[in-house]
């Protein structure tokens, strides 16, 4: 039995290399259409992309004109409405769990406040509220453009909108409540999910007709992580929600399977795909080398799905297992690679346009966090660097770094680059969106730096048998109250962007009137 | 790429190869194994108080997964012996936990026996530990002018205890604690029992090379 499963691991390893090499060989023979310069192009019209993007500057392609726009941007507003929303909710709870972390007495009169609570709260709302609703209003507003045509099937979209934010609100009623499947990232009971899954397969049929509608011949790499994420996305909820099926260590495994594979082909798919449309739209270049994508994507589709074990390091699960995910780990740097050339040349030759778009600052910011989450994650899977780090707040860190300052803040960007377009009118407080970025990063490094430094001291406290348990809490303190800073002023900056898209809510439209106000820039 | 149900196929494929690696192969390979032998399903009672121990979220800063030797002093700390997949056979929903902001409970019957101790620090944990950051669960507890014939009344120090009348601990506390009691695994550990051995592979790896280069010398 043992010799089988080690003959699995490495079959699952070469499968994955083979296919790998199978598809580098095509794309040197010629044996499939290699994405060129050309194809890179399809997010602009012939003669565009000399120039910066901003939102008064008149587009070839006139999204108005053309309507793309009249049956989309409500869609999109609507999501990135209730986006925010769960973005400050979950954002107040991570607040809160902090806290009470090193002031334990602070909340702790009733049940719904407690810490495993409240942390868990904080933890469905950002995902699922926040990052899976930004990055669909992303998806809703990239897809028509990349596709030159508007969105299909609207009406569906509204109503998995209105499914999924009610079995939002239900389900973290009922995990502050106490009613939890008990799963990490599945803790919403499966009773409620029933709605959740209605409210995401209302997303996956317009997505498919928008594109087999499409008005060009490219599919633009970002359409590709879309398209493939709305239908990985609900294929692995549904899975892993239908009760009765798994239990013990067996159920740890599928646990991890699901949880890495939210991250790794549904939110980074969102957060991959927003940046390398944007990224070149506003600098008006296209990415530096477009055939690298097309590895760069089927990399990460078969080495990231099967990563999710390295959570289950020196536990109860077959070593071959385990193995296999670490290796799979280490060849994350292919795809990661990959994308980071594309995306990070491309604005490195072109830094002048940092200055110019500050939602160019929040997705590229975000773009360079992908890459090093990546590398991070791919050495953190080391059975050697996971002995320490394993059981702590590194990895709380770690979380961070790929899922904030990575996704969120390419969404965030998005936001600031989508709204104003959308609306056809200006940010009422520009000056507020660079503060809101200088909070979001300065906010992050130091919670980035306070429980990477805690968790190492807390991981090496651990290992330590000389020491009792009591060390690695008490040294844990002044890092915990550090990450509460950080958590505050990140806070801080979400409660800036949710009064700038109040207000704009208020704002009377613009766009004809006031030419020279150039929102996009400071 | 210029179509869309390649992609999609492709897409979908390599999914349903990495639930075949990561759920389906391993979930043969582990109920093929079954539970350890002197592992017993859970009572009643011990169910009632797992299930608070999950509704309250308790998983978040504990573990329930012993380390080998090999890797960490775990079993030093008096942790109990490393976990094989065997020893899990009746949880549901599993509470392996991926955090260790305080200890691993998967032997903490063994280590703190004591119906007293553990109620105590459910209904304020720094009443045992000042140092401790765990959440206190005082409204698992009520209080009560005095405490009738069935009531388990909770032994506080003067700080921590009401100005008048007495704590004693409702049922889900005591369900909880009969939980924490349970967790005990006195069985002899199963052989080949599964679990991930890499880090005993890689000690051994690195033994025999020793042994060859002082055989060599």
């Amino acid at each position: 039995m043992t010799e089988t499963l080690g003959l699995l691991l490495a079959l699952s390893f070469v499968i994955s290399l083979l296919a790998l090499t199978i598809l580098i060989w095509a794309i040197a023979n010629k044996q499939v259409h290699t994405p060129d310069a050309d194809d890179a192009r399809t997010i602009f019209e012939p003669g565009e992309g000399a120039d910066i993007d901003y939102p008064d500057k008149p587009h070839h392609f006139d999204t108005a004109r053309s309507g793309i726009d009249a049956n989309s941007s409500s869609v999109v507003m609507w999501l990135i409405a209730a986006a925010v929303f769960w973005l400050i909710y979950g954002s107040l709870h991570g607040l809160a769990a902090s806290l009470e972390l090193h002031l334990p007495d602070l909340m702790s009169g009733t049940a719904q406040m407690t810490f495993g609570r409240m942390r868990t709260v904080h933890l469905n709302s950002v995902a699922y509220g926040w990052a899976s609703q930004g990055g669909l209003a992303a998806v809703c507003w990239i897809i028509p453009r990349i596709f030159r045509t508007n969105l299909r099937m609207t009406g569906l979209l509204k109503l998995g909108i209105v499914l999924w934010n009610i079995g939002l609100a239900a389900g973290v009623l009922a995990i502050a409540n106490g009613w939890t499947d008990g799963l990490e990232w599945l803790e919403i009971p499966w009773q409620i999910d029933i709605i959740l899954a209605a409210g995401a397969a209302c997303f996956v049929a317009p997505l498919i007709a928008t594109a087999k509608n499409r008005n060009v011949h490219h599919i633009y790499v970002s359409g590709w992580y879309f398209l493939a994420g709305v239908l990985w996305f609900p294929v692995l909820f549904i899975v892993a929600n239908i009760p009765g099926v798994h239990h013990g260590v067996e159920q740890a495994t599928m646990n991890w399977w699901y949880a890495h594979n939210v991250l790794g082909l549904w939110l980074t798919p969102l957060g991959v795909g927003t940046a390398y449309y944007f990224i070149p739209k506003i600098i008006g270049k296209p990415v530096y080398s477009y055939a690298l994508s097309l590895v760069g994507f089927w990399a990460l589709a078969l080495f990231y799905s099967q990563v999710g074990i390295h959570h289950l390091i020196g536990g109860p699960v077959p070593t071959w297992l385990v193995t296999l995910s670490v290796v799979h780990s280490v060849m994350m740097f292919v795809p990661v690679i990959a994308v980071a050339i594309n995306q990070h040349v491309t604005v490195a030759s072109n830094l002048w346009a940092l200055k110019e778009s500050m939602p160019l600052r929040f997705i590229s910011f975000g773009a360079v966090m992908y890459t090093l989450a990546s590398f991070q994650g791919s050495i953190e899977a080391l059975r050697s660097v996971n002995t320490i780090t394993h059981f702590t707040h590194y990895t709380v860190a770690h979380a961070h770094l790929g899922a904030y300052a990575f996704v969120s803040l390419v969404l965030m960007g998005a936001i600031y680059q989508i709204v104003p377009r959308a609306t056809g009118k200006y940010w009422p407080f520009p000056r507020m969106i660079a503060w809101h970025f200088w909070l979001n990063v300065i906010g992050f490094a130091v919670y980035f730096f306070s429980l990477t430094i805690g968790g190492i001291l807390q991981g090496l406290a651990q290992l330590d048998a000389t020491k009792p348990f009591a060390d690695s809490v008490i040294l844990l303190k002044p890092y915990l109250e550090g990450r509460s800073l950080g958590g505050g002023l990140m806070t801080l900056g979400h409660v800036l962007l949710a009064i700038n898209l109040i207000a704009i809510g208020f704002a009377k439209k613009t766009r004809e009137t006031e030419t020279e106000n150039m929102v996009a820039a400071e | 790429m210029n179509r869309y149900l390649p992609l999609a196929i492709t897409a979908l494929a390599i999914l349903a190869l990495a639930t075949l690696f990561l759920v389906i192969a391993p979930g043969m390979q582990i109920s093929a194994q079954g539970p350890s032998q002197g592992l017993k399903p859970y009572t009643e009672a011990e169910a009632r108080g797992r299930a608070v121990y999950v509704s309250m979220g308790c998983l978040y800063c504990h573990s329930q997964q012993p380390r080998s030797l090999a890797q960490a002093p775990d079993a030093e700390r008096g942790w109990g012996r490393a976990s094989v997949a065997g020893d899990y056979a009746y949880d549901d929903p599993h509470q392996l936990g991926t955090m260790r902001t305080g200890p691993d409970l998967m032997d903490i019957g063994d280590r703190l026996p004591s119906q007293a101790w553990q109620l105590t620090h459910l209904y304020q944990p720094r009443a045992i530990a000042s140092w401790s950051i765990m959440p206190a669960y005082p409204y698992l507890f009520e209080h009560k002018d005095k405490a009738g014939p069935d009531d388990v009344v909770v032994k506080l120090p003067a700080q921590y205890a009401p100005k008048s009348g007495v704590i004693v601990a409702k049922q889900d506390a005591l369900d909880l604690v009969t939980y924490l009691q349970g967790m005990k695994r006195q069985y002899a550990p199963p052989k080949d029992g599964l679990r991930d051995n890499g880090y005993a592979l890689i000690a051994e790896k690195q033994r025999d090379a020793t042994d060859a280069t002082t055989a060599s010398n």
